[in-house]
């Protein structure tokens, strides 16, 4: 199923859901766009530097995978990663001090937006080599199959991403050894400036695990009830020893590639029309209020919340101390 | 309180831009993501969106300004009820500056790896027996022996398992230890040797055949950035433990794209450690320590040497530490470095020199990341003079760097330039003739000898 791309969202609350689930989605959700927003805000003051890929509208994706996930489980990621980090429990605070730079960041200030890691969340990064984080992401999965876990591990991945041969050498791989592993595509129709259709010989990327045996879905990524629905369907496969599963999440990406990129390859009113009619915060927000879950006044409160989560992750992002100079030598061998 | 809003940087390199056009006007209310205005940087022109919530109260900065720095507040925005006139023209939320970043230290370390201190060989005791082994059979041996007692050390590659090793240095392992720790891959260099690293970034130790490190250049990106780099990106938090090891160099009449040393290219990475062994005890001691280590470590062995046999000491759990040279042996006249292979035409030239009564002190590096310096400027300081020998290219060779270390730490002991024996500069050809006067040979390593010995 693809994401309907003019329809309203719909209003009806699925069933497989429930009031707390909804008020978490939102608060999840809203607490990465307040986070990719303050750290816009920060680069625009020059306190975060180099590149710094925001995941504003693509909340849903990670939010409704991380709801299928249990103690165990991997995640690794492209550089576009401060959602995920979010996502998966770690701390604003540590993530936004990486951002500027500071000893207090999760790797003390030396890996920056792109190259974040939690051994304790099993968050493998943050890799900055588009595609790399595939075949990684299914080496975590081979040291689950290894152990004779359970685990699952998720290898997340763009529309860019999807044109590395390495992708396909790992399908490969992970199908002939049935690795647990989620491949998870954000297809978020553009790769830097490159609009998909002028970078992807098919419409779906999903199709492309057909060759290697490994079933596959698009999914709404726009709606994150849908997302997790899929990500249950996935999960459950990759645990019963099946081998991997591929989702593709037809998203978007409301700002550009990173902060120095015009978005001159799109129109304005293109991302216009998907904030009014697909967004996935308002699609939740309108869950709870029409079925009566939530109060504006309730959904107020969790704003406030979390805009005082993520200005005190900002001011403490500020305050942390640049790494002392011998952090230079430190870390380059256990 | 009204919050400025700042003149952005647009990129990393962005100090200051134009503020090019308005696209609210004073008494707008914005939301978070509504377009401010237009912004030219020397790149480009970028729109700029909200980030809070209000009302624009008053701007600040005209469009049409150009040269206006990042951060000066452009435009006040009001949150409900508040006036414009009321609020003060100073910043409410001063950034912290951005200091430039530490000063380089003067006494900042010459590398980042432990410092070699004095020449420290492996502990041998007297009355070691030995037995005599090729390295083929002592690198299978060190591989098994570290399997057995570790449960995360396995072994994938190609042909590795059922076919027995391409150059048969897995022969017998998949009997040993089953197809799940001996793993037949296809022809994917790149892809199994991501999963490889991922699978190492769990806490499994695998060693990564390359059936020729020529192949692994499909990999290097895995090599260097994914496993190398990580320990240092995580703040010390992922480490990576693994050994990607395989033949290296020229084999014989197998041309261009399978004839080539990659010693001087992974030297360079911080994070790597790389070891070059030439005996067959050195292959079992290093490849035993690399397994061993919480570190990627990248073994280069040579085809031609496999089945060169060597006494190897029959010591209970052998292991030869990284980053020691070996002396092989003792000299008072010249200094020859070399490794790998390099060591069959330093140890040969050495024999002839020494009926023409030239005495050379001969240094195995045996380790090339990290470099055992001490061991060989040590050497220098006693001979004066010193000649290296690789197999690899002569531009930015080992031997360069070796002769820049020297110059640099014993400038005053040399009597004479030191001399890099090298490959030559081409790319390896076929022709049987030509390959011999595309590697070293032992008679340059005599020339070069007798040059820096004013013989």
């Amino acid at each position: 199923m693809a994401a309907p791309k003019s329809k309203k969202k719909p209003s009806k609350a699925p069933s497989n859901t429930s009031k707390d689930e909804l008020l978490h989605f939102y608060r999840e959700m809203l607490q990465i766009r307040r986070f990719e927003e303050k750290a816009g805000q920060l680069y625009g003051m020059g306190l975060i530097g180099g590149f710094c890929h925001l995941y504003i509208g693509q909340e849903a994706v990670v939010v409704g995978l991380e709801a299928t996930a249990k103690e165990g489980d991997q995640r690794v990621t492209s550089y576009r990663d401060h959602g995920h980090m979010l996502a998966c429990g770690m701390d604003p605070k540590g993530v936004m001090a990486e951002l500027t730079g500071r000893i207090d960041g999760y790797s003390k200030g030396k890996g920056g937006s792109m190259h974040m890691f939690s051994a304790e969340k099993k968050f493998y990064g943050g890799h900055g080599i588009v595609g790399a984080q595939v075949p990684i992401g299914t080496g975590l999965a081979f040291a689950n199959w290894y152990r004779g876990n359970d685990s699952v591990s998720f290898a997340y991945f763009g529309d860019g991403s999807a044109n590395q041969g390495q992708v396909y050498e790992t399908f490969n791989m992970a199908s002939l050894w049935g690795l647990p592993v989620v491949f998870v595509i954000e297809n978020n129709q553009y790769a830097m400036g490159t609009a998909m259709k002028r970078s992807t010989s098919t419409p779906d990327i999903y199709h492309r695990g057909h060759a290697f045996g490994i079933p596959g879905e698009a999914v709404d990524g726009m709606d994150v009830l849908a997302v997790k629905e899929a990500g249950q369907k996935a999960v459950a496969h990759c645990r019963a020893g099946k081998g991997p599963y591929i989702l593709e999440m037809k998203t978007y990406r409301y700002r550009g590639h990173s902060m120095s990129d015009p978005a001159k390859y799109r129109t304005r009113e293109e991302v216009q029309k998907v904030r009014e009619e697909k967004d996935p915060i308002d699609h939740v927000r309108d869950l709870l209020v029409q079925g009566k879950h939530a109060t504006e006044d309730d959904l107020k409160a969790i704003d406030k919340e979390i805009k005082s989560i993520v200005n005190d992750a900002a001011k403490f992002a500020q305050e942390s101390p640049e790494p002392d100079a011998s952090e230079l030598w430190t870390d380059i061998y256990a | 309180m009204a919050i400025n809003i700042l003149m952005p940087a647009l990129s990393p390199t962005m100090e200051e831009g134009t503020l090019a056009k308005w696209l609210v006007k004073e008494g707008d209310t914005v939301t978070s993501g509504d377009i401010l205005a237009e912004i030219e940087t020397d790149k480009a022109t970028m729109e700029f969106e909200a980030v809070d919530e209000g009302v624009i109260g008053k701007i600040l900065i005209a469009e049409g300004s150009e040269g206006v720095p990042v951060n000066t507040p452009i435009a006040l925005l009001l949150e409900d009820g508040e006036d414009a006139n009321a609020e003060a023209p100073a910043p409410t939320e001063t950034p912290i500056p951005v200091e430039a970043s530490a000063t380089p230290t003067k006494t900042a370390p010459a590398t980042s790896l432990p410092p070699a201190t004095a020449p420290q060989m492996e502990e041998i005791p007297d009355g070691t027996t030995f037995k005599s082994q090729t390295v083929r059979e002592a690198l299978r041996e060190a591989m098994s022996e570290e399997m057995r007692t570790t449960p995360e050390v396995y072994l994938m590659g190609e042909e590795v398992a059922e076919y027995q090793g391409a150059y048969k240095i897995s022969q017998g392992m998949l009997d040993e230890f089953g197809p799940k720790r001996v793993i037949d891959t296809p022809i994917t260099e790149h892809g199994f040797t991501g999963i490889a690293v991922g699978s190492a970034f769990a806490g499994l130790k695998p060693i990564v055949e390359f059936m020729t490190f020529n192949f692994a250049m499909q990999a290097i990106d895995h090599i260097i950035n994914s496993a190398s780099k990580t320990l240092y990106m995580s703040g010390g938090q992922m480490g990576c433990s693994i050994v990607f090891r395989g033949a290296n160099g020229a084999a014989a009449r197998v041309g261009a794209q399978h004839s080539q040393d990659y010693a001087a290219w992974y030297a360079q990475i911080p994070g790597l450690k790389v070891v070059q062994p030439y005996s067959a005890a050195d292959a079992k001691g290093l490849l035993k320590s690399a397994i061993r280590d919480p570190n990627p470590v990248l073994v280069l062995e040579n085809e031609i040497l496999y089945g060169r046999s060597f006494d190897v000491p029959e010591i209970e759990d052998f292991t030869v530490p990284i980053g020691r040279a070996r002396i092989w042996r003792t000299g008072t006249d010249v200094t020859i470095v070399s490794f790998g292979i390099g060591m069959q035409y330093a140890l040969e030239a050495a024999d002839e020199l020494a009926k023409e009564g030239i005495s050379a002190e001969v240094i195995d590096l045996r380790s090339i990341r990290p470099i055992d310096y001490e061991t060989v400027l040590a050497s220098v300081r006693k001979t004066n003079r010193c000649v290296t020998v690789e197999e690899g290219f002569p531009v930015c060779s080992i031997g360069n760097h070796i002769s820049a270390k020297i110059m640099t730490e014993a400038f005053d002991y040399l009597d004479a330039p030191v001399i890099n024996c090298a490959g030559k500069d081409t790319p390896m050809p076929y022709a049987a003739n030509l390959e011999k006067l595309a590697l070293v040979t032992t008679k340059e390593v005599i020339d070069a000898v007798k040059s820096v010995t004013y013989r």
